[in-house]
């Protein structure tokens, strides 16, 4: 019975002309786009200077500046105010004001001053921007120490050398990081949204009951609607692996297998929550949304774009009983750590639960009679 | 009575407050052509859908091809056909892709399946729209398309709701003739309509208003009883009572 | 005007008895906020540690007190081999480990090369980064307190006064309203009307209601005018929640704010309309909005990753996107608090959307009707 209903959903599926293109696609633009766009570097920071004391010291500060490549000078201002008008249309981000004796207050006292002020909506960006500046600033003195020779032979006892190691992304690429974890986030688009439209897509054609006064056992329809899906998810996967590797020559330092062994988990997690989903609503327009707004909520929380250590109890509750957080989890540290099944067994456990749970479920809450 | 197939005993269903269908008592005999008459909301539909399984009865009891509808829907669900008012096979896949889908989910085999379908097609004259996506045949035969795939699978009633509806006279007649084929081929039909035209094929019909029976006879006594002379009076004279409006 | 009306109730009526989605549309907008506004932030909070320690003597002990006493770090674990590093760092139990050199105290003081590794999970580099700075900076402190122990000083210094503008808290939501504002809006205009548009398409209902007296426009009109409404609701709702809730202050005008909102629901509006023309099903409608607006909406605007990062290409992309303009105008007009004069730009280019669409839209709209 199984092997007729697979061979509907198929047919249907290829005869449409919008899914199969869609499936190709989807990875494509995913991957090509996502990972120049999903990056939290803060890079060409827009710096308007006011240099109150046009000395050289001042100047040689002022290049150093741009030369760090963080900050493009985008105008010099003559007064404070003129400067923040620069922030307020938006032309600056972040404005360096140097006082007007700068050069000679370092000179006699050792000891000059700076004003760094910046726009801070952006919290992110307000931090780093000053952050670069103060570490350019704290560079700089020791430039000018040694240039005089105050350093020389004095060195600093007790010195301690400090040594940071980088792990796993050596050159701290966050595309190596973005793309495991947006490979994730594909597949739970399409593995979930698309069977969480198709029950409910067959009750608005009115061809669910036809199905419905026939013999045919839940747990055998629940199955020929999630296994089209899982195989969709297994090809998604592939593509991704594929384009991962010619795009950005991320490979996983892990086993490929470990990752499909999990994948293959996975989807059913995502492709059970889209049928109980389905199962539940009347019209396409409100499966839709309702995965619409569980999803933004499982992606939001799962650790895919903001670390869940960093979120109070209650988020960090809810990451705990999302399956993507899961995932992500399991895709990164095969990517980038070369973790195996034993390393990442809770998650394992974990996705299985969620699986039968969603299954289930998807079985129990498809009714063949009201 | 051996030649009982459908049964129902004080069926009732409620929607709420609404009391849909109001305690029915009827019974149908094998082979025969059983005409359920109503205007629109008298409840028909509803009735049906508690006979064939896809909806519980609040209170009353019913069998169907000697099963009870209460308890085991699914096993009804193996003995009959079905063929919903709203055309309910797949747009998307072609003719002889229904056909196959459907028996497949009954059980029958590869070979029985090739076969029948060839057959039936070949009798409908439609051997040329074979490959024919369902959503492009005209809606006639989209009809006849669901009637057939109704009775795929040999099943021992088969329950018809609306058959008919939108299509021209001559569909409708070539339509009854492949009614009548089917019960030569001993399966029994209940059918609803509100063609009154229609009623005059049935072996026996009911009318129903409000949800209740009012009558229950051969179409000839009924004139009798209620001195008429075609169906459409006699279900005027009943349907009168009605407080009910059409949804 | 009568029958308009009788076509915006029963509109109003569709949306009502869809108790669900109306939840979903209303809830949306809060469960946004709390969550942007309390869960989702890049700020690294709980760095868990393991300590390696080689020397084990009382410098060593006293950096390790100070890095567990500090309230960014964890100590999870002593360790005493080199494998355990890799073991505890798959698994994903700490994300740094501390290696201090053997005789370290004893390097500190006579040779001033005493070596201490941060080995780092760089698996996410703005982490990694603010890891290292964490714990550098720890590292530092304690070694200048030392060193101003032995009477040694600094010789020269800047000193740099930071000034956080808008948001001297550095709150995440500052950057995150605007962003939810737009999101918001750009869902329940274009994705929710042009489902609803070409859902009648589906059902065939649309040919009858352009069968009517009723000028097709005014169907059109008429559909979008509870949607219309919902935005007004979510956009009143999300004011006031950042306000109360997130205490985002308003600081700019709200006539201004409403003004620009409007703008940008037009232009919502009127990409929804689009989009209903050019498509067919449902599912289409639901993917060319999910994947052209939502998702670039969420990823381009500027809301989540900084738009100056990105390649040339997407950030001509972004341009195009009204989403961005949009949340630039609401960031200066609610949180930096402009004067309208700033905005002119924002508002001149979502105007001239409004024009090119109003063309487009219609022109595609006609084109349908013969």
């Amino acid at each position: 019975m199984l092997k007729f209903l697979l061979e509907k959903e198929f047919k249907q599926m290829f005869r449409n002309s919008f899914l199969p293109r869609m499936i190709l696609f989807m990875p494509v633009m995913m991957l090509v786009i996502m990972p120049w766009a999903a990056n939290q570097e803060i890079k060409n920071i827009k710096l308007s200077v006011v240099d109150n004391d046009h000395s050289t010291y001042s100047q040689r500060l002022v290049n150093k500046v741009i030369a760090s490549g963080y900050f493009i000078l985008e105008d010099v201002s003559s007064s404070n105010s003129e400067a923040l008008r620069s922030i307020e249309s938006g032309k600056a981000d972040i404005i360096l004001e140097i006082e007007p004796e700068f050069e000679k207050n370092l000179m006699s006292t050792g000891l000059a001053e700076v004003m760094i002020s910046a726009n801070a909506v952006n919290g992110t960006k307000g931090g780093l921007g000053s952050g670069y500046l103060s570490a350019i600033l704290a560079d700089f003195t020791d430039d000018i120490a040694t240039d005089l020779g105050l350093n020389t032979g004095s060195g600093i006892t007790p010195g301690i050398e400090i040594v940071p190691h980088n792990l796993y992304n050596t050159f701290m690429d966050y595309k190596v990081f973005m793309v495991p974890a947006l490979v994730v986030m594909l597949l739970t688009m399409i593995a979930g949204f698309l069977p969480a439209l198709n029950i409910v897509g067959e009750k608005e054609a009115g061809t669910i009951e036809q199905m419905n006064v026939t013999p045919v056992r839940r747990i055998t329809f629940i199955l020929g609607k999630l296994i089209p899906y899982w195989i969709i998810g297994f090809v998604i996967l592939s593509i991704c692996f594929v384009l991962a590797a010619l795009l950005y020559g991320i490979t996983p330092v892990g086993n490929l297998l470990t990752i499909y062994m999990y994948a293959s988990v996975y989807i059913l997690v995502v492709s059970g929550l889209g049928l109980v989903v389905s199962n539940y609503s009347d019209t396409m327009q409100q499966a839709m949304f309702v995965m619409f707004f569980f999803m933004l909520i499982l992606i939001l929380l799962s650790g895919l774009f903001t670390p869940v250590t960093s979120m109070p109890e209650w988020a960090q509750f809810i990451a705990k009983i999302n399956p993507l957080s899961y995932f992500i989890q399991v895709m990164r540290s095969v990517y980038l750590k070369g973790s195996g099944i034993s390393q990442l067994l809770p998650q394992l456990t974990a996705l299985s639960l969620f699986a039968l749970a969603f299954n289930v479920w998807a079985v129990m809450s498809y009714r063949k009679n009201g | 009575m051996d030649d009982v197939v459908i049964r129902a005993d004080g069926l009732t269903k409620k929607f709420g407050d609404f009391t849909a269908v109001d305690h029915i008592t009827f019974e149908v005999g094998k082979g025969e052509i059983f005409g359920f008459l109503g205007a629109n909301g008298a409840g028909k539909t509803t009735a049906m859908r508690m006979l064939c399984g896809l909806s519980h009865p609040t209170s009353g009891s019913g069998t169907v091809a000697g099963y009870d509808i209460s308890k085991d829907q699914e096993k009804i669900k193996a003995n009959i056909g079905y063929m919903s008012q709203k055309f309910s096979l797949y747009e998307d896949l072609k003719v002889w892709e229904n056909m196959r889908l459907f028996g497949g989910i009954y059980g029958m085999k590869e070979s029985d399946i090739k076969e029948k379908t060839d057959r039936i097609l070949e009798n409908l004259g439609f051997s040329g729209e074979r490959d024919t996506l369902v959503r492009d045949l005209p809606l006639g035969w989209k009809q006849k398309l669901a009637f057939s795939v109704s009775i795929f699978h040999s099943p021992k009633i088969v329950f018809l709701d609306e058959p008919t509806g939108g299509v021209d006279p001559k569909t409708r007649r070539q339509f009854w003739e492949m009614i009548y084929k089917a019960v030569h081929d001993g399966i029994t039909v209940f059918v609803t309509t509100h063609y009154m035209d229609e009623a005059e094929y049935c072996d026996r019909v009911s009318i129903m208003v409000d949800g209740r029976i009012e009558a229950l006879d051969s179409p000839k006594n009924l004139k009798q009883q209620t001195c008429s002379q075609t169906m459409d009076e006699v279900f005027q004279k009943f349907a009168r009572k009605a407080t009910r409006s059409a949804d | 005007m009568k029958q308009f009306l009788a076509f915006v109730k029963k509109e109003f009526l569709h949306i009502f008895r869809d108790t669900r989605t109306m939840l979903i549309l209303l809830g949306m907008p809060i469960v946004q906020i709390i969550l942007f506004g309390f869960a989702i932030t890049t700020e690294v909070k709980d760095i868990r540690f393991a300590v390696y320690d080689l020397s084990r003597d009382q410098t060593t002990r006293q950096i390790t007190q100070r890095l567990a006493a500090n309230r960014y770090f964890t100590l999870v674990a002593n360790i005493d081999r080199p494998g355990q590093v890799d073991e505890l760092m798959k698994s994903g139990k700490v994300s740094m480990v501390v290696v201090f050199d053997s005789d370290f105290n004893a390097n500190m003081l006579h040779t001033g090369e005493a070596a201490v590794q941060l080995i780092v999970d760089a698996t996410d580099p703005n982490q990694a980064t603010t890891m290292t700075n964490y714990a550098t900076g720890i590292i530092t402190q304690y070694q200048q307190e030392l060193s101003a122990g032995s009477g040694m000083g600094t010789a020269m210094m800047i000193n740099a006064q930071t000034r956080m503008l808008y948001n001297p808290q550095m709150e995440g939501a500052y950057n995150f309203v605007p962003g939810v504002m737009g999101l918001i809006l750009m869902l329940i205009c274009a994705m929710m009307t042009s489902i609803a548009i070409v859902r009648e398409k589906e059902r065939g209902s649309m040919e009858v209601l352009l069968a009517s007296p009723v000028r097709p426009i005014f169907i059109i009109i008429a559909k979008a005018v509870p949607y219309f409404i919902l935005s007004v609701v979510n956009l009143i709702t999300i004011l006031l929640l950042s306000v109360f809730v997130l205490k985002v202050p308003v600081a700019g005008s709200l006539t201004l704010i409403f003004l620009g909102s409007f703008l940008f629901i037009l232009v919502a509006l009127l990409l929804g309309l689009l989009i209903s023309n050019l498509v067919q099903t449902q599912v289409a409608a639901m993917l060319a909005s999910g994947m052209g607006l939502m998702m670039p909406t969420m990823l381009l605007s500027g809301m989540m990753f900084p738009v100056e990062s990105m390649p040339p290409i997407l950030q001509w992309i972004s341009a195009v996107m009204p989403a961005r303009w949009y949340i630039e105008m609401i960031k200066k007009l609610m949180i930096q608090g402009v004067d309208g004069i700033y905005v002119m730009k924002e508002f001149a280019i979502l105007a001239l959307m409004v024009a090119v669409l109003l063309v487009v839209s219609l022109r595609t709209f006609k084109k349908r009707l013969e």
